[in-house]
């Protein structure tokens, strides 16, 4: 497993989500208010709205196409909608946010 | 794993959907569905067309199951396709479009279509049924180039889409064979009741009227009766009654006689041939009400699942009429008879009706009117053929006072009656909801179980199972009170009142203090909540760009694909070369997938990427046209007194000046608004949030007027004669309603609910109070400032809300 440097945490808003690329995956890195980070697949299983721009409450994320209701920490949507997100690890080292994925190697 | 078998259904309504929903809980794996489709939408609840009609309800939010649910379960899904033929030696099915499909088992849930009179002049432009979305869509398409409709029919349907058009704004005349209205469900009596309320809510009636022929040239301009008599009208609606659809079964070869003959299992005169719902007739009964449909396709589906079912025996039906202001219910027998002993109560003053009957002491139907509560009881004491006892006479006749303790017959039904039959749904469901997910309010059972989500009749019934289960905890007042949303008790009052009192300055704190369920709430408080403290601390309150919904944290519109719109603003609608060189340049630069006028008459820029959202604010130089926002929108203008042979004002200037001196302003929802230079109304005042009408030697201002799916005619608010007047009572009504409007709700709905003469008592009479109203006004339109410059030239914010990351990767 590699560990990606993606960004410091001033770059991502309070209570907000940014888009993160990464090769051809598009990912979507949240900043909680407890100060903790998340990151998920940009993509609502519903329609494929961008979670990014949702809002953000505790650890859920509302989609801004159609409010369904995702749990950012294990990526289920709540009920009554259902599905599912990826979600990838995140680590905070300083100011320097890393992400953990499978099988890519960062260059820079 | 078994070869799974092939299952074909022939219409894509409720009935049989419902019958393949049941199959799929059943025996998920036993079979391919293939669904053919007449008309081109997915599965959708025509009860509720009727709401459609009447303007509550969105056309997409009465679909029941969307196209992902037909994908989800794999079920091949053919919308405007129609079966015309099967082929029963071979077992497959034939459309009028050239596919065809195999099948082992076969539905037929074809429907009905409506019953159209055969008149002379029944096929002309102008004449159509209640029956689809498309008639929906069409009547009101009608009301917008139309004034006066007249429907044939009074009974359930005709009624129900006579008030549909009374809500559109159509004049509306109800036309009558018989002598009393509903007299299919109704006794002279109820009907009589029934007939005043509706005149009182502006419906016309002719009873006993036939009609002879439907006049005029192309479109239908009058109605000719029997009798000699004659009516003028513009639109023509036929609801006399419904007929099954039995064309396919016909070709088919299927035995026929009033609908497709099924036996008590639904099975037709063919091997492996199915039909269920309203094409279907089962001892000699066709029926057109969901209840009945349910209990056919729980039988028909066990049977094809093989799970042990008892047969289908026929129903007990109710009938309920969704008609906003009148309750009515019928169930049973409800005529006289002389054999049958009734129990009534008729209240004229309170508007109440009941009646009771009963064979040898047991309830076989009733009639209640004004007061439906006891419905769902009486249909369920119909059902069983309960016997009449002291108890459920004082639930019946007494008032609140003397009626028995309520909930006693709720607390008497099984666990495995059905409450809700639109749904169905039933007692042992919701009990177990309410315990399991701690619910403790209406609409969380409803969210939750779907009882009561349709046609809603059951609600009642439902409060009261909510009731039982809460015991002393229940409390009426507070089942009354509209939360603000699902994450509080307390209702939009309460909150503002709290923060004023408490001198609560932050959202999160607002939530802290009054003990708010999910901590930071969801997307409907918080940006009511943002919106709330900006609106009471109009000096201090920093607005909270995370409490806003997308659209209004990125100052544009998101769209399907995640890209966004941009709408600069043009005061008045007017433009100039030179803007509209740059807008131009802008579009072609950023490649955006589409410019569009909009109804507002603005440039509207499609398909942005959101990073770009800030350089293209940044090189339009033009302030944000708020097109995103629940703000001022945008003032729609004619071009008036300068150039137009009519006018009598400078419409664009006056026009111009409300916008430039009301922009952004945010407001409960979006603020839509337009000046006319004359009664023509070419800038559609009329239907404006705000609508100025010039007129010789003054303006006329309206006010709660809606071009949406809720459509409504602005109301008279005030004439005066100066440019100023018009400014200030705008101000000062825009300024009541930020007040007083719940966030979310348009001045349409706002204005019905408080009444337009206490606005006009706040802005327009009293002079001191509009001053007030002005000064408070003012103090927002201080700090007001445009978002987009204020965004673009932040490189902070740039980076923080708009830009992308790209990261880099070797694989």
């Amino acid at each position: 497993m590699n560990a990606l440097f993606i960004g410091t945490v001033s770059e991502i808003p309070e209570r907000g989500g940014k888009v993160v690329r990464i090769g051809e995956l598009e990912l979507a890195v949240f900043r909680l208010s407890d100060g903790s980070f998340r990151a998920v697949e940009n993509r609502c299983p519903h329609r494929g709205g961008p979670l990014s721009e949702g809002v953000v409450s505790g650890q859920m994320v509302y989609c801004p196409l159609h409010e369904w209701k995702i749990d950012l920490t294990d990526g289920k949507v709540q009920e009554p909608d259902f599905g599912c997100v990826q979600t990838y690890p995140v680590e905070v080292e300083g100011d320097r946010i890393r992400i953990h994925l499978d099988g890519m190697k960062a260059t820079g | 794993m078994a070869k799974r078998k092939k299952l074909v259904l022939v219409g894509n309504g409720m009935a049989g959907v419902h019958v393949v929903e049941h199959i799929l809980k059943l025996a998920p794996d036993a079979y391919e569905i293939t669904i053919f489709g007449k008309e081109p939408h997915p599965n959708y609840n025509r009860i509720l067309l009727s709401s459609v009609l009447a303007g509550d309800t969105d056309m997409k939010e009465i679909v029941l199951n969307d196209w992902d649910w037909y994908k989800q379960n794999n079920i091949q899904l053919h919308a405007g396709h129609e079966v015309t033929g099967i082929d029963p030696d071979e077992r497959k099915v034939y459309t009028d479009s050239g596919l065809s499909a195999s099948y082992d088992e076969l539905i037929l849930a074809t429907g009905s279509e409506a019953f159209m009179l055969p008149l002379p002049g029944a096929d002309k432009e102008g004449v159509i049924a209640f029956r689809d979305m498309e008639d929906c869509e069409a009547m009101i398409d009608a009301s917008k180039k139309y004034r006066k409709a007249a429907v044939i029919g009074g009974g359930l349907l005709g009624l129900e889409a006579a008030r549909g058009l009374l809500n559109l704004g159509m004049e509306v005349d109800v036309v009558h064979i018989f002598d009393h209205l509903m007299e299919r469900q109704l006794d002279p009596p109820a009907s009589r009741m029934l007939k005043r309320e509706l005149e009182k809510q502006g419906m016309r009636f002719w009873m006993e009227k036939q009609t002879e022929r439907i006049v005029g040239r192309s479109r239908a301009s009058g109605l000719r009766f029997k009798d000699g008599s004659s009516l003028e009208v513009d639109l023509v609606v036929m609801a006399v009654g419904i007929k099954p659809r039995m064309q396919l079964a016909k070709a088919s070869g299927l035995q026929i006689n009033r609908g497709i003959v099924v036996d008590d299992f639904m099975a037709t005169s063919l091997p492996h041939v199915y039909a269920v719902g309203e094409c279907a007739e089962h001892r000699g009964t066709v029926y057109g009400l969901v209840a009945p449909h349910r209990e056919q396709g729980a039988v028909l589906a066990k049977r094809l699942c093989e799970v042990e079912t008892d047969p289908y025996t026929g129903s007990v039906v109710s009938t309920q009429l969704k008609v906003s202001g009148v309750d009515v219910f019928s169930a049973g027998v409800f005529r006289d008879e002389p054999e049958l002993q009734s129990i009534k109560v008729q209240d004229e003053w309170r508007g109440i009706y009941k009646k009771v009957l009963l064979r040898e002491n047991r309830i076989v139907g009733g009639v209640l009117f004004g007061d439906v509560s006891s419905g769902p009881a009486l249909l369920r004491w119909i059902r069983n053929q309960e016997e009449m006892t002291e108890t459920i006479h004082g639930e019946l006749a007494g008032t609140p006072s003397t009626a028995a303790a309520p909930g006693a017959s709720v607390q008497a039904m099984a666990d495995s009656e059905q409450v809700c039959d639109c749904n169905g749904v039933c007692k042992g469901e919701i009990v177990e909801a309410i315990r399991e997910k701690g619910l403790t309010s209406l609409s969380e059972v409803t969210k939750w179980t779907k009882a009561g989500a349709s046609c809603g009749g059951c609600k009642p019934l439902v409060g009261q199972i909510l009731q039982l289960e809460q015991g002393d905890a229940y409390d009426p007042a507070e089942q009354q009170k509209t939360p603000m949303c699902s994450c509080t008790t307390l209702s939009r009052d309460e909150v503002v009142e709290a923060i004023r009192e408490k001198g609560l300055t932050m959202v999160k704190e607002v939530m802290n203090v009054l003990g708010w369920e999910q901590p930071e709430g969801c997307p409907s408080c918080r940006p009511a909540l943002n919106y709330y403290l900006g609106l009471i601390w109009p000096e201090k309150y920093e607005d909270e760009r995370e409490s806003r919904i997308v659209n209004e944290q990125r100052h544009a519109n998101i769209q399907n694909d995640g890209t966004y719109s941009v709408v600069p603003r043009m005061y008045g609608g007017v433009t100039s070369p030179a803007e509209l060189r740059r807008i131009a340049e802008v579009a072609e630069k950023y490649q955006v997938r589409m410019v569009k006028v909009t109804g507002g008459q603005r440039l509207d820029l499609l398909g942005v990427k959101k990073d770009d959202l800030p350089k293209i604010w940044d090189e339009l130089g033009m302030p944000s046209g708020h097109a995103y926002a629940k703000a001022v929108r945008t003032v729609k203008t004619c071009v008036g007194a300068d150039f137009c042979r009519f006018g009598t004002q400078d419409s664009i200037q006056m026009g111009i000046d409300i916008e430039k001196k009301y922009e952004n302003l945010y407001t409960p929802h979006k603020v839509k608004m337009a000046v006319s230079a004359c009664p023509r109304n070419c800038a559609e005042s009329g239907i404006k949030d705000l609508g100025v009408v010039g007129v010789e030697g003054g303006w006329e201002l309206y006010i709660g007027g809606n071009g949406g799916t809720h459509l409504r005619s602005a109301d008279f608010l005030c004439k005066v004669e100066s440019q100023q007047e018009v400014l200030d009572i705008t101000g000062a009504y825009l300024q009541f309603y930020r007040e007083t409007a719940n966030y979310g709700e348009r001045t349409s709905h706002w204005v019905e609910r408080i009444g337009v003469e206490p606005i006009k008592q706040a802005v327009v009479d009293d002079e001191n109070n509009r001053r007030h109203l002005l000064e408070r006004l003012d103090k927002t339109l201080q700090r007001r400032e445009d978002p987009w410059k204020a965004d673009a030239e932040s490189s902070d914010v740039r980076q923080v809300w708009y830009e992308e990351k790209q990261v880099s990767v070797q694989s």
